[in-house]
C-alpha cells in the first residue's frame, strides 16, 4: 500500500502530537512547556489537514479550520508567555512553584 | 424568537468590547443592565422550548454540514438560564466588591463579558468546531480573570490553570479532527445517525480523547490538580463565576457528547464516570476538612460536588437520571456562588483568609453567615433545598436500577460535606476574640450573597418546572 | 518513573492512533461538492475564503474575539517593563527597514486584496503589517507600547465591532450573517479591510505591550 502525502501528514501529526503533549506533562522550564503545546497543536493541525486529504484533492474546510486553529494557538500562546514573563518579574522563577496546601 | 436565541450571543460579546472602550474599571453599569435584559431572553426561551420543542437557526443561511448551526433543546436553556440567572447578582456583587484602584477589578468587566458570551454561545452550539472555538473563549478568559492584577500565587495558579485548560481543549480539537476524518462533518446532527455501534476505531479513540480532555478540563478527579489553586486564589467574584459556571459548561458539553454522537459507543464506559465521580467525592470532601484556607476549602468543595455529576452516567437509560444531573448543576452552581460571595465578604471585612480567622464573625456579619448556611444547607442536601431535590432524583434513579452502590455514595458525601460545612459555621459562632476588627462592607455584598443561596434552597421547591424543562424539546 | 509511566503512555497511543488513520474508510460526507456549487453565491472566488468568511464566518467571528481577549488578558496581568536605555537605532537596520517597510504594506494590501481569489485574506494581511511593525521595534524605531488610549482601544475593536455589525444587520434577511449573493463580495471585502486593520494592531500588540 502505497500511503497518499495525506495519509503521512496524518502519521506524522500523530507521532508530533503525543510529543508536544509528552512535552507539556514532562517538562518544568515554562518557555519549554509553551514550545512543547505549540508542538502539539502542529500536530492536531497536520491530523486535520493529512486525513481530509487522504484520498486525493484537497478539502478546504479542515483547512479553513487549521487557520482558525493557528489564530487561537497564537492568542494562547501570547496570553502564556505574558503569564509567564509575569511570574517572573515577579519572583524570579521560570518553573512554577510547588502548589503551597 | 430568532433575535432572542442571537441576542444572548451578540449582546455580551457587545458590552465586553464597550466595557474595553470605555477604559480600565468602567463597564460595570452597561453590564448589569445587558445581563437583566439577557436575563429576560433565557427565560423567553425556556418557555418558548418548553411549548414548541427545539429550536435550530442556521448562521448564514446554509444549514447543516456546510454551515455551522445554533440549536436551543431543553437542556441548553436550562444552561443558558442558570448562566444568566448566576452572572446577573455576582455582577452587582463584582461592581460593589473591587475598590476603584484594585488591580483585579481594572479589567473585570470586558473578560466577564467575554467570559459569559463564550458561555452562551457554548450552550446554543450544534457544530463540533465551534464548540472548540467557544471552549477556548471561556478558558482563556477564565484564565485571565484569574491572573488579572495577581501577585505569585495567584498568576501560578492561572499558569497552572491555563496549561490543563490548554491540554483540554488540545485533546478535544483531536478528537474533532479525527471525526471530521472519518465522517466529512463536524455538525452534531449530521453526525447522529452516522455513528453506529460498528464505527471505525478511529472513533472510539476520538470519544476517548473528548473525555479526557473535557474532564480535564472539569477538574474530575485525577484531574482536579489545578482548581483548588486557582479557585482558592482568586478574586471572591472570580471563583464564583468560575465554580459555578466554568467547570459546568464542560460538563455540558460531556454530556451532549455522550447522549449524542458517541452515544452507540458510550454505554459500555460508563462505570468509569461513576467511579472517578466517587473517587471525587471522597477526596474532595476529605481535603475539605482538611484545609487551612476558608477559599481553599470551598474550592475543594467544588471537587467534591462536581463528583455527583458523574454519578448519573450508569443511570442515564431513565430520564430522571438526567434530570438530577441538571438540578445537580442548578444547585451547586447557585450554592456555590452564594457560599464564596459570602466567603469574599467575610475575608474583605476581617481581613484574614483562614477558617480559624472566623471566630465572632456571626456578630459582625450574620446575614452573611446565614447565607453561608443556606448555601451550607444546599451542599449537604438538607430539605426542601434543591440540593435535597437533586440528591433525592439521584437516589431514586439509582435504587430504581439497582445501583446502590451510588445512593450509598450520595448519602456519604452529604454526610461528608456536613463535616466540612460545620466546621466553618461552628469556628464563626465562637466567641469574638478581643481586638478583632470588623471593616465595614457595602451592603450590596452581603445581600447578594444572601440572594444567590435562598435561591439555591428556594429552587427545590419549584424544582418541577425545570425538571420538565429539561424533559422537553429533545 | 513519571517520565517512563508518560513515555510508555504516548508511545502506546500514537502506535493505536496510526493504526486506526491508516484502516479507516472512505467518509459518508464530502464537503468539497457543496463548497464549489455555492461558491458563485457566496461572494469570492477561493474556497478557503468562501468557508472562512462566509459558510463558517461563525467561526471567525468568535475567532477574532479569542484574539481580542489574548490582549485584554496582557493588559490585565499588567507587566511592568524593564525601563528602555534610550539605544540610538543601529543605521544598518535602520536602513533595511525603510526598504522593507514600503514593500510589506504594499504586500500587505495585495494579500487583503488577493484573498478574494487566491490563498490570502484579512489574517494573512494583517500578519504581515504586525510584522512591519515589530519590524520597527526591532530597529530601534519604534517604542514599545504603554497601556492603550482610547484611539488604540478603537482601533483594536474596530474589526470586531465592524463584522459584529454586519452580522448583526444581516439578521434581518434572515439568518445571523446571511449574505445576499449580489452584495456579498463588497460586504466580504468591506469587513475583510476593517479585520485587517485591528487584526495588525492587535498581532503588533500581543509583542508590543509586552517590550520596552
Amino acid at each position: 500500500m502505497i500511503p497518499t502525502s495525506g495519509t503521512i501528514f496524518a502519521v506524522t501529526g500523530a507521532m508530533v502530537f503525543a510529543l508536544g503533549v509528552a512535552g507539556v506533562v514532562l517538562i518544568d522550564h515554562l518557555l519549554r512547556r509553551i514550545l512543547a503545546f505549540n508542538l502539539m497543536g502542529s500536530g492536531i493541525f497536520l491530523i486535520l489537514v493529512g486525513l481530509a486529504q487522504r484520498h486525493d484533492v484537497p478539502d478546504p474546510v479542515p483547512q479553513a479550520m487549521v487557520l482558525t486553529g493557528i489564530v487561537v494557538a497564537v492568542a494562547a500562546t501570547a496570553l502564556a508567555l505574558a503569564l509567564v514573563r509575569k511570574l517572573h518579574v515577579l519572583s524570579g522563577r521560570l518553573t512554577l512553584p510547588e502548589d503551597g496546601e | 424568537m430568532t433575535a432572542v436565541l442571537i441576542g444572548l450571543i451578540v449582546l455580551p460579546l457587545a458590552w465586553a468590547t464597550l466595557a474595553f472602550l470605555l477604559g480600565p474599571g468602567r463597564g460595570a453599569v452597561p453590564a448589569i443592565v445587558a445581563l437583566a435584559v439577557q436575563l429576560g431572553l433565557a427565560a423567553t426561551l425556556a418557555h418558548g422550548v418548553s411549548v414548541d420543542g427545539a429550536l435550530v437557526h442556521p448562521v448564514g443561511g446554509w444549514g447543516a454540514p456546510l454551515g455551522i448551526e445554533l440549536a436551543a433543546d431543553g437542556l441548553s436553556a436550562a444552561m443558558l438560564l442558570l448562566n444568566q440567572a448566576i452572572a446577573l447578582p455576582l455582577a452587582i456583587y463584582a461592581r460593589a466588591y473591587f475598590a476603584a484602584d484594585d488591580p483585579a477589578g481594572r479589567h473585570f468587566w470586558p473578560l466577564a463579558g467575554f467570559l459569559v458570551a463564550g458561555l452562551n454561545a457554548l450552550f446554543l452550539a450544534a457544530d463540533l468546531f465551534n464548540l472548540y472555538v467557544t471552549l477556548e473563549l471561556v478558558g482563556l478568559a477564565a484564565v485571565g480573570l484569574v491572573a488579572a492584577g495577581g501577585g505569585t500565587q495567584q498568576v501560578a495558579a492561572a499558569l497552572r490553570y491555563l496549561f490543563a485548560t490548554l491540554l483540554g481543549s488540545g485533546a478535544y480539537l483531536l478528537a474533532v479532527a479525527l471525526v471530521y476524518g472519518a465522517y466529512g462533518t463536524v455538525s452534531i446532527a449530521t453526525l447522529l445517525p452516522l455513528v453506529t455501534a460498528e464505527a471505525p476505531r478511529l472513533i472510539l479513540i476520538a470519544g476517548a480523547l473528548a473525555g479526557i480532555g473535557l474532564a480535564l478540563k472539569t477538574a474530575l478527579f485525577p484531574f482536579h490538580f489545578w482548581l483548588p489553586p486557582a479557585h482558592g486564589s482568586a478574586p471572591a467574584p472570580v471563583s464564583a463565576l468560575l465554580s459555578a459556571l466554568v467547570v459546568k459548561a464542560s460538563f455540558y458539553l460531556i454530556l451532549r457528547l455522550w447522549l449524542g454522537p458517541f452515544a452507540p459507543l458510550a454505554a459500555a464506559a460508563d462505570w468509569l464516570p461513576a467511579t472517578l465521580g466517587a473517587a471525587a467525592i471522597f477526596w474532595g470532601s476529605w481535603q475539605a476538612i482538611r484545609a487551612v484556607k476558608l477559599k481553599r476549602l470551598i474550592a475543594y468543595s467544588t471537587v467534591a460536588q462536581l463528583g455527583y455529576l458523574f454519578l448519573i452516567f450508569p443511570l442515564l437509560a431513565q430520564t430522571g437520571a438526567l434530570q438530577a444531573g441538571v438540578m445537580q448543576v442548578f444547585a451547586h452552581g447557585l450554592a456555590k456562588a452564594g457560599m464564596f460571595a459570602a466567603a469574599g465578604v467575610i475575608i474583605k471585612a476581617t481581613g484574614q483568609d483562614t477558617v480559624a480567622g472566623l471566630a465572632g464573625v456571626v456578630e459582625r456579619l450574620p446575614v452573611t453567615l446565614f447565607a453561608f448556611g443556606l448555601a451550607g444547607m444546599t451542599l449537604m442536601g438538607l430539605p426542601p433545598s434543591s440540593g435535597f431535590l437533586a440528591k433525592w432524583l439521584l437516589i431514586e434513579a439509582a435504587l430504581a436500577q439497582g445501583a446502590w452502590i451510588i445512593a450509598i455514595v450520595a448519602l456519604a458525601g452529604g454526610l461528608l460535606a456536613a463535616i466540612y460545612i460545620f466546621r466553618v459555621l461552628r469556628q464563626a459562632f465562637l466567641l469574638a476574640p478581643e481586638g478583632g476588627d470588623v471593616a465595614p462592607v457595602p451592603r450590596t455584598l452581603e445581600w447578594t450573597a444572601f440572594a444567590l443561596s435562598a435561591t439555591s434552597v428556594l429552587l427545590g421547591l419549584r424544582g418541577v418546572e425545570l425538571m420538565r424543562l429539561v424533559g422537553s424539546g429533545g | 518513573m513519571k517520565r517512563l509511566a508518560v513515555a510508555t503512555a504516548a508511545l502506546a497511543f500514537t502506535l493505536a492512533l496510526i493504526s486506526a488513520m491508516l484502516e479507516l474508510p472512505a467518509p459518508a460526507i464530502d464537503l468539497r461538492g457543496p463548497v464549489a456549487a455555492q461558491l458563485a453565491a457566496s461572494g469570492v472566488d477561493h474556497p478557503v475564503t468562501a468557508v472562512l468568511l462566509n459558510y463558517r464566518g461563525y467561526d471567525t467571528l468568535l475567532e477574532i474575539a479569542v484574539l481580542l481577549l489574548g490582549v485584554l488578558v496582557i493588559l490585565a496581568v499588567g507587566v511592568e517593563r524593564p525601563a528602555a536605555a534610550a539605544e540610538q537605532p543601529d543605521p544598518l537596520l535602520e536602513m533595511l527597514v525603510r526598504l522593507a517597510l514600503p514593500l510589506m504594506i504594499v504586500v500587505a494590501v495585495y494579500l487583503l486584496w488577493a484573498g478574494a481569489f487566491r490563498p490570502g485574506g484579512a489574517f494573512q494581511a494583517g500578519a504581515v503589517l504586525a510584522a512591519a511593525a515589530v519590524l520597527r521595534h526591532l530597529a530601534g524605531l519604534q517604542a514599545g507600547w504603554a497601556a492603550p488610549g482610547p484611539r488604540l482601544r478603537l482601533g483594536l475593536v474596530a474589526g470586531f465591532v465592524v463584522f459584529l455589525a454586519v452580522a448583526v444587520a444581516l439578521l434581518a434577511q434572515g439568518a445571523l450573517l446571511q449574505y445576499p449573493p449580489a452584495q456579498a463580495g463588497i460586504l466580504i471585502l468591506a469587513i475583510e479591510s476593517a479585520l485587517t486593520l485591528s487584526l495588525a494592531l492587535i498581532l503588533a500588540g500581543l509583542f508590543l505591550f509586552l517590550s520596552p
